[in-house]
């Protein structure tokens, strides 16, 4: 199978992007808005046709769908170490593929109303396009340094497009809170794909991913050198994984992502919902063989804590915000560690890869309601022109669609029968089940509570206190309903997609089952988070204040979301300012600055004073010259003739 | 050869009047003085090219072709100097050396 032609997805948004770039002033807004869409349409129409091509016609070969890869040498280092460049076709980076190009497409769509009228119209389709192209890149990286690249790329993007109303202090600082933690995160990454090019002279993934058919054993040599007990590969998994947190905002390094809700609101659907914040699921997915059997799954044993603590962490604080793109964030750092426990408790071979197909599945479902969530909440806002809760409430009458499509998406995201969401989620759990009783339990948990926040914010929005508004809100106009009524679709029904057959761990495939008994105890404690928002948020009434002051000073830590920026804020303010950077600020000013300005003003001052020594006549320099000339030749007579 | 006269004597002719040109340029004041000062030690240095061609190498010719050339150099470099001092009249009123200390410092 040809797929040279797959390089074109990534690079037409690339043109886009240079296109709307350069000519930035040039081209009308309604032009640059049609010039988006219309690329990424391309880019999506390749992305559907390479998927039935893959999955449909060429992709499987004895029963088991192959990695099509091609690829040229970029960087030659030695013989052995080299870099590549190219595309890397296998079905998790196909269903990639197709979630960014569903959920960029829509938001284009969607940005088209949104944004208009704005000022950075052109911009911000611009930026649109960059993020499209680093991401398609990204899920097509045939090696690490090449994922790498791609991924400070998406790091770049989703900088700029935070920071993109520039005008604003919080946005600017949001922007580089968002790009500092992630590049500090990433910072791990390249030094674990460091040790891996070390110790194993490849970076690329089928190379290390290759598992002996026979022994069923990874091929990779990871058992050579070990360092404080764990393998080197162990410690350069852990370390990916650290940039994998970052990316996707588990904890500790989730801060930067209720910041980030500063950007548009497109924004936050594409990039904060939908597809840059998965990339580190993607990331451990892509590597998820060596995360198997590297050392009987040590680091993927990390994996699944970290992302069933965050998603706990983050339902927890769900809950109290205020601010419904922050609720909407701390839930989806909740769902991506659904996801990063799935990953966890996976096991590689047929059946009992369950978690890494769950995994994936839940990826794509979370994609196309938590954007539909997110849309939704563009809409609500950019109706009510405000971001809190406080100013809304009994929104139905107004904006018919949005609710029913923003009802869905929180259906689907609480996992109600039927809905994408109820069938990714129940795998999630009963793979968490045949591993791990603990870690199901938590995930449990986080299925009620997600359940109780997500309605809290529906009822809360739509249903609840009658509020008052000065201009009475309007349903959205076509170009952002469309997308809604799309993604909505998608999210009512994705969940009938058979994807245990197209994406597995092994490749293979297998046949999933619904397990009732597992299903029944999801959906009850849905439906009881469910019915609790019902009871305290449905009609206005105080039952929800009372429970919350019933709670006293948890209520408080959570709001403040466990004072986590406080912590940091102090460790790097107080201690590492105080103690390192401050001392080191102050060598560099008063040594080595202090150095060579002390040069520079001593000899301005010694000129200043031996100036008058040039006369600026001839004749004293002549003078000199020929005293020069007489006293040189004196002494060379008196040497020659002694 | 010239009779009765050695080259010890036209050498410190040529001395005198070599360190006559450097006395003259270093006191004088007026730029043309110093001009001609310089055309001294200019031909003081002709007529030791010339003397010690006559007397040394009496059979070659190359001395007196090389004080030729200095003579055609030192007549371009005069009107040069020429040209550039009646320039610095033009702009200053003035040949004097001292009050050409603009380009001081």
């Amino acid at each position: 199978m040809d797929i040279s032609y797959t390089i074109l997805i990534p690079l037409i948004p690339l043109a886009v992007f240079l296109l709307l770039g350069i000519f930035n002033q040039k081209i009308k807004p309604t032009i640059s808005g049609y010039i988006g869409v219309a690329g990424l349409s391309t880019s999506a129409a390749l992305s559907f046709y390479t998927a039935y091509q893959y999955f449909f016609v060429h992709g499987k070969v004895d029963g088991a769908y192959q990695a099509i890869i091609q690829k040229v040498t970029w960087l030659n280092f030695t013989d052995t170490l080299h870099i590549d460049m190219g595309v890397l076709i296998d079905p998790i980076s196909i269903m990639m593929l197709i979630v960014v190009s569903i959920v960029s497409l829509m938001v284009h769509i969607y940005s088209r109303g949104y944004m208009k009228g704005d000022e950075g119209y052109t911009r911000f389709f611009a930026y649109l396009s960059l993020f499209s192209f680093s991401m398609f890149g990204l899920v097509l990286a045939t090696n690490l340094f090449q994922i790498y690249i791609f991924w400070e790329l998406v790091g770049v993007s989703s900088f700029l497009l935070i920071g993109y109303y520039y005008t604003k202090p919080s946005a600017v600082s949001a922007a580089k809170k968002a790009f500092i933690v992630t590049r500090f995160a990433d910072l791990g990454f390249l030094i674990g794909i460091l040790i891996i090019g070390y110790y194993t002279g490849t970076f690329d993934f089928e190379t290390l991913n290759s598992v002996n058919s026979e022994t069923g054993e990874l091929t990779l040599n990871w058992a050579s050198t070990s360092f404080m007990g764990l393998s080197v590969i162990t410690w350069a998994l852990i370390l990916m994984f650290i940039g994998g947190a970052g990316k996707s905002a588990m904890f500790p390094l989730h801060i930067w992502l209720p910041d980030a809700m500063e950007g548009p609101t497109p924004v936050s659907a594409l990039i904060h919902a939908a597809t840059m914040v998965v990339a580190g699921v993607y990331l451990v997915a892509r590597l998820f063989p060596m995360f198997y059997f590297v050392e009987d799954g040590y680091a993927l044993n990390i994996v699944a804590y970290v992302g069933a603590f965050s998603s706990l962490f983050a339902a927890i604080i769900a809950i109290t915000q205020t601010d419904i793109k922050r609720v909407l964030a701390f839930s989806t750092m909740s769902q991506i560690g659904y996801m990063m426990l799935a990953l966890g408790v996976s096991k590689y071979e047929g059946h009992d890869g369950l978690g890494y197909m769950a995994s994936m599945f839940h990826l794509f479902t979370h994609a196309m309601f938590k954007a539909l969530l997110f849309l939704g909440a563009g809409s609500i806002i950019h109706a009510v022109h405000s971001n809190y809760l406080k100013d809304m409430g009994g929104l139905r009458k107004y904006m018919p669609i949005t609710n029913i499509t923003f009802l869905i998406a929180a259906l689907a995201i609480a996992g109600f029968p039927l809905t994408s969401g109820f069938f990714s989620k129940d795998e999630i759990l009963v793979a968490a089940f045949e591993s791990n009783k603990l870690l199901y339990f938590s995930g449990v948990l986080v299925a009620g509570l997600t359940a109780f926040y997500i309605f809290r914010l529906y009822f809360g929005i739509f249903w609840g206190k009658e509020t008052n508004y000065k201009h009475a809100p309007h349903e959205s106009p076509i170009s952002m309903t469309l997308p809604l009524m799309v993604l909505a679709l998608i999210s009512l029904v994705g969940g009938f997609i058979p994807f245990s057959k197209y994406v597995s761990a092994d490749r293979v495939g297998f046949e999933a089952h619904l397990n009732y008994p597992l299903a029944a105890v999801a959906v009850s404690v849905g439906l009881i988070g469910i019915g609790l928002a019902w009871v305290f948020y449905k009609k206005e009434n105080n039952l929800a204040s009372k429970f919350a002051n019933s709670f006293g000073a948890f209520y408080k830590w959570t709001y403040h979301k466990f004072y986590i920026d406080e912590v940091y804020l102090f460790v790097t303010k107080k201690i590492i300012f105080n103690l390192i950077a401050a001392p080191i600020a102050w060598f560099d000013k008063k040594v080595v600055d202090a150095t060579m300005e002390g040069i520079g003003n001593k000899t301005v001052v010694i000129s200043k004073k031996i100036k008058g020594m040039q006369s600026g006549k001839v004749q004293d320099y002549a003078f000199s010259f020929i005293a020069g000339v007489v006293i040189l030749a004196m002494v060379f007579i008196y040497l020659w003739t002694n | 050869m010239i009779a009765g006269i050695s080259i010890y004597e036209i050498l410190t002719v040529t001395s005198i009047l070599f360190f006559i040109g450097i006395y003259g340029f270093i006191t004088r004041k007026n730029l043309i003085s110093i001009l001609m000062s310089v055309e001294l030690i200019l031909n003081a240095s002709v007529i030791n090219f010339v003397i010690i061609n006559k007397y040394l190498y009496p059979d070659i010719l190359q001395g007196v072709f090389f004080s030729i050339f200095i003579i055609a150099v030192a007549a371009a470099e005069t009107a040069l100097a020429i040209a550039i001092i009646i320039n610095l009249y033009r702009q200053i009123s003035s040949v004097e050396v001292k009050d050409t200390e603009i380009m001081k410092y």
